[in-house]
């Protein structure tokens, strides 16, 4: 493999592997941003991997009080699946038991793709013949009666094609400490960039996976390669320096919103340096077969 | 090209049927062809070029020149373009209209939007009767599309509509929503007696109190939720209105209880 680096930084000459998946976005807003939040990362819980938890999701960006469609605070939903039934079944449930229930809120599309999926539509019956159907403006917003007042929430919201789940970067660094730096100056700067999320906890991963494993009925397990006290023991990916390694996996709504993501993220981890930060970058593949889409940190380096 | 305009020669001296003179219908065909349209409607109608002088060639936008309380259905079924009028219109102005602008900068008589399914209409005076109601004999007024009345309207305004909205920036007459099935109807301005009288659904929203309120709909207090904001800013934003409607807290009353009681009247709180 050939030898890339920058500010003292190994970077491996690989490429992040990632796939087609279907993803939406909505807006949700509350009287305070405190509140939009708390809706939007009770909605977006358990949803880290498709392999678990049926869909992958995150709160995209925040969004000021003059750029929603009521004036008040909001943020950006985004929810990526694998399907479209999937993506409709996971986006009706938690619309309905994270965000009808959250105080104050309201729900609105966020995103024009090739097909639509309800949102309203289908919890508009919550109101039991109470709510009203509003069309205004070229929308279509259910009027649902709740105990704080009304859930205002817009009847359908776009559904993508075109977007791409499991863009990463892997932080290979001296220790732990300098690994969780390193990950989570990757996850603010990649946090700025719009139509990416990152749907593990805080963005980062710390139990990277391979394809199956010794036992019966795992899809995937611990990524030995990659897992420092088992250096030596096992076909390592890890020279003697390295003691930590973290990793972030990034969903876009476009193969574009990917690349700029990895690319602000190997940025920030390599404007960071190597003594406070990740010695080497590497990124996750599973050699080329799977994944539609291929990343190449060589392309995205700074 | 320029709007096929028709300029009035003089006021004419029966009443006229103009719905032949819509963008759909005038395409393709030539100005001779368009000047032998019969208009009028006595024994001996007049055909449109003895009432007007035709210019211009482009059918998608017709404007007309000068107008008057006899010239009855402009804009009828319409179903894109835009018609403009200079000038004061008859009865069942854009009646079932689909789509499209048309303006009347005037008046209008009665029945304006009756039955109208899509497009904006902008009518900068007073309107008659029976605004977006329905013709006698017909089950449901407007089903779509947006009017917007610069003026007052006469009673019965938006009468058994369905969807869509009725903007009226000076009031209205008597019965506003009568039997209304479903949509919106917005009044700035002083409203007669009993609005939504037999309402079915739908909302009708007002800047202030209706001084006569019928006894079947139910005081349901001050509200507070998001629609009025959101509607508040979508009328802001197509300049139909020049200030928020309702404001943040409006009262809403529920109603008309004599029937199905689903529909609702909210207006701003004075003070």
């Amino acid at each position: 493999m050939q030898k890339l680096s920058r500010n003292g930084i190994e970077i491996d000459d690989t490429f992040a592997e990632a796939f087609g998946m279907r993803a939406t976005a909505i807006i949700i807003t509350a009287p305070s941003l405190k509140w939009a939040r708390q809706a939007a990362i009770t909605m977006t819980g358990y949803a880290t991997s498709v392999i678990g938890c049926g869909c992958e999701a995150a709160i995209d960006m925040d969004i000021p009080a003059t750029k929603t469609p009521d004036g008040r605070p909001g943020c950006r939903v985004m929810i990526f699946a694998m399907g479209t039934d999937e993506l409709q079944k996971q986006l009706k449930s938690r619309l309905g038991q994270c965000v009808l229930t959250s105080p104050g809120s309201a729900c609105f599309a966020d995103l024009e793709g090739s097909a639509m999926l309800d949102l309203g539509s289908s919890l508009r019956y919550f109101g039991d013949g109470w709510q009203i159907s509003k069309k205004f403006g070229g929308r279509h917003y259910w009027r649902v009666p709740v105990m704080d007042g009304e859930f205002l929430c817009e009847a359908k919201t776009g559904m993508t094609k075109l977007a791409v789940g499991g863009g990463n970067l892997l932080m290979l660094a001296a220790d732990a400490e300098k690994a969780l730096r390193a990950a989570e100056r990757a996850v603010e700067a990649i946090e700025k960039v719009p139509g990416a999320i990152m749907p593990f906890p805080g963005g980062v991963v710390r139990s990277g996976s391979k394809v199956g494993g010794k036992y019966k009925g795992m899809m995937a397990s611990t990524n030995d390669a990659y897992a420092p006290t088992l250096r030596g023991v096992v076909k390592s990916a890890l020279g003697p320096e390295i003691n930590s390694v973290l990793e972030i996996v990034i969903d876009g709504e476009t193969s574009d919103a990917v690349a700029s993501a990895m690319r602000a993220g190997l940025k920030a981890v390599i404007d960071l340096g190597p003594k406070r930060g990740a010695l080497r970058i590497s990124a996750g593949n599973y050699g080329g077969k799977l994944g539609k889409y291929h990343y190449h940190l060589r392309d995205l380096l700074p | 090209m320029k709007p096929i305009t028709f300029t009035l020669r003089s006021e004419p001296e029966e009443r006229l049927d103009l719905s032949a003179l819509i963008p759909e219908r005038l395409a393709g065909m030539s100005a001779a062809e368009i000047a032998n349209l019969t208009v009028g409607t006595s024994r001996t109608p007049a055909k449109v070029g003895d009432l007007f002088k035709v210019t211009g060639a482009d059918p998608s936008g017709i404007v007309f020149h000068g107008g008057s309380k006899r010239f009855d259905r402009i804009g009828s079924e319409m179903t894109s373009g835009s018609i403009r009028i200079a000038g004061d219109v008859g009865a069942y102005v854009g009646r079932k209209m689909a789509g499209g602008t048309l303006v009347v900068e005037g008046e209008a008589g009665p029945q304006a939007g009756s039955g109208m399914r899509g497009g904006r209409i902008n009518i900068t005076g007073n309107v008659g009767d029976g605004v977006g109601a329905p013709m006698a004999g017909e089950v449901q007024g407007m089903t779509g599309g947006l009017i917007v009345v610069g003026g007052r309207a006469g009673d019965r305004a938006g009468e058994r509509m369905r969807r869509g909205i009725i903007v009226l920036r000076k009031g209205c007459g008597d019965y506003a929503g009568l039997g209304m099935i479903a949509g919106t109807i917005v009044a700035t301005g002083r409203v007669g007696l009993y609005p939504g009288h037999l309402m079915k659904r739908g909302s009708l929203l007002f800047d202030r109190r209706p001084a006569n309120l019928s006894p079947t709909f139910i005081d349901c207090g001050v509200v507070d939720i998001g629609f009025p904001a959101l509607f508040d800013r979508y009328l802001l934003k197509e300049k139909i209105l020049d200030r928020p409607l309702l404001g943040t807290r409006p009262s809403r009353y529920g109603g008309d209880n004599a029937v199905l009681g689903k529909g609702e009247i909210m207006f701003r709180r004075s003070g």
